[in-house]
């Protein structure tokens, strides 16, 4: 019952986001049922309700609570120009898996996050993930530490990707 | 042309299942059933398309939610030994 | 008329395309050397073939509801993914699986 306890301590922070949870959740569920009977929407009032107490009883992204607060938009460059890498990187990575000598050097490299927040540094090492031929295999303060399928694929983006989610810095 | 994309789906399931039999690793595996997972979303949506049947996107989504949680699970089986809180989770709630 | 000829061959295309990044990736996964190579074709089969497929039925579904859904997947797998290969390449290191470094065949001088 702790969850109780927290918000008749009169945490508003805990009050607040509860209230911004439901309303995302409440939000999807309409997205998702597409439905307005009144059953469906009782339904869905009450697993809101559920899940916003499972959250704060978990007491998850009280301290990451700005995770709500976030421009979405301010970025949208940034979405924009990995999606491009996204795609340069799978035509590299195909070309040298379908290869019939099968091209490649793995590597293991140390790079520096440069970004401020920790925020800035996960979507960072995120977004290395997510394009093929690197894979961020160890965040640990600002160190890096990345695996390459070449050389080719970390020279072409790290630096770069670097600045961009730095400029981001969310 | 969906059939198209769901012959291309079985072929790759085919290849990722072959790869976590093979897969010396138990990473390996767990690397072919997380991509396996995917595919399997991808061949429900695909297939509800063919029938003209978008609830099965629905399915699709659920799919997706549980493969990534069962992949992160049984990845935490293996490296812990068991699902319970891990070594590096704390409930700080005491402290406050 | 013609708009609908257009949809219908990018709908074709993005479909078409995205089975053969699929296939690719199912490829290298059974023809790369170990375990850390693996996880980059298992990317091309996470981001370019679900990603093209996705675009693929959005295309084809038009503006409604199912495209909102077939986002919500694709913007659901573009999250997990990286996590999930993240947590493998984080497991096997602390496991102690070294990673291959030296290619068997040296082809750049």
């Amino acid at each position: 019952m702790r969850v109780f306890q927290r918000l008749a301590r009169g945490r508003r922070r805990a009050w607040r986001h509860g209230f911004y949870l439901g309303l995302v959740l409440f939000g999807l569920w309409l997205l998702l049922s597409g439905s307005f009977k009144p059953l469906l929407l009782g339904l869905g009032f009450l697993s809101t309700l559920l899940v916003v107490y499972i959250a704060l009883r978990m007491d998850v992204a009280d301290h990451e609570g700005r995770s709500i607060h976030i421009n979405v938009f301010r970025p949208v460059g940034f979405w924009v120009w990995l999606v491009g890498q996204i795609v340069r990187a799978n035509l590299h990575v195909t070309y040298r898996v379908l290869h019939p000598r099968l091209p490649i050097s793995p590597e293991v490299f140390h790079v520096r996050a440069s970004q401020d927040s920790e925020l800035g540094r996960v979507t960072y090492a995120n977004s290395v993930t997510l394009t093929p031929g690197t894979i961020a295999i160890d965040l640990q303060g600002n160190e890096l530490e990345i695996h390459a399928l070449d050389r080719e694929a970390v020279e072409a983006m790290v630096g770069h990707k670097d600045s961009r989610a730095a400029a981001l810095d969310l | 042309m969906f059939s198209a994309a769901i012959i291309a789906i079985f072929i790759t399931m085919a290849l990722t299942l072959a790869r976590a039999l093979l897969g010396p690793t138990v990473y390996d595996r767990l690397l072919a059933v997380n991509s396996f997972g995917t595919l399997t979303v991808l061949l429900i949506a695909v297939h509800g398309f063919l029938m003209g049947r978008p609830a099965f996107l629905d399915i699709a989504l659920v799919y997706a939610l549980i493969s990534f949680i069962g992949t992160i699970a049984v990845l935490k089986f293996f490296e812990y030994g068991d699902l319970g809180p891990g070594e590096r989770v704390s409930f700080d709630e005491e402290q406050e | 008329m013609m708009l609908e000829t257009v949809r219908e061959g990018l709908s074709w295309a993005c479909l078409l395309s995205g089975g053969f990044f699929l296939v690719a990736g199912g490829i290298g996964m059974l023809r790369l050397p170990d375990f850390y190579t693996r996880m980059h074709p298992a990317g091309v089969i996470d981001t370019m073939g679900a990603g093209l497929i996705l675009l693929g039925l959005m295309i084809q579904a038009g503006f409604s509801l199912v495209t909102v859904k077939l986002l919500l997947i694709a913007l659901f797998l573009l999250f997990t993914s990286p996590t999930a290969v993240h947590a493998l390449a984080k497991a096997a290191r602390h496991g102690g699986l070294e990673p291959l470094l030296v290619n068997t065949e040296e082809n750049d001088e």
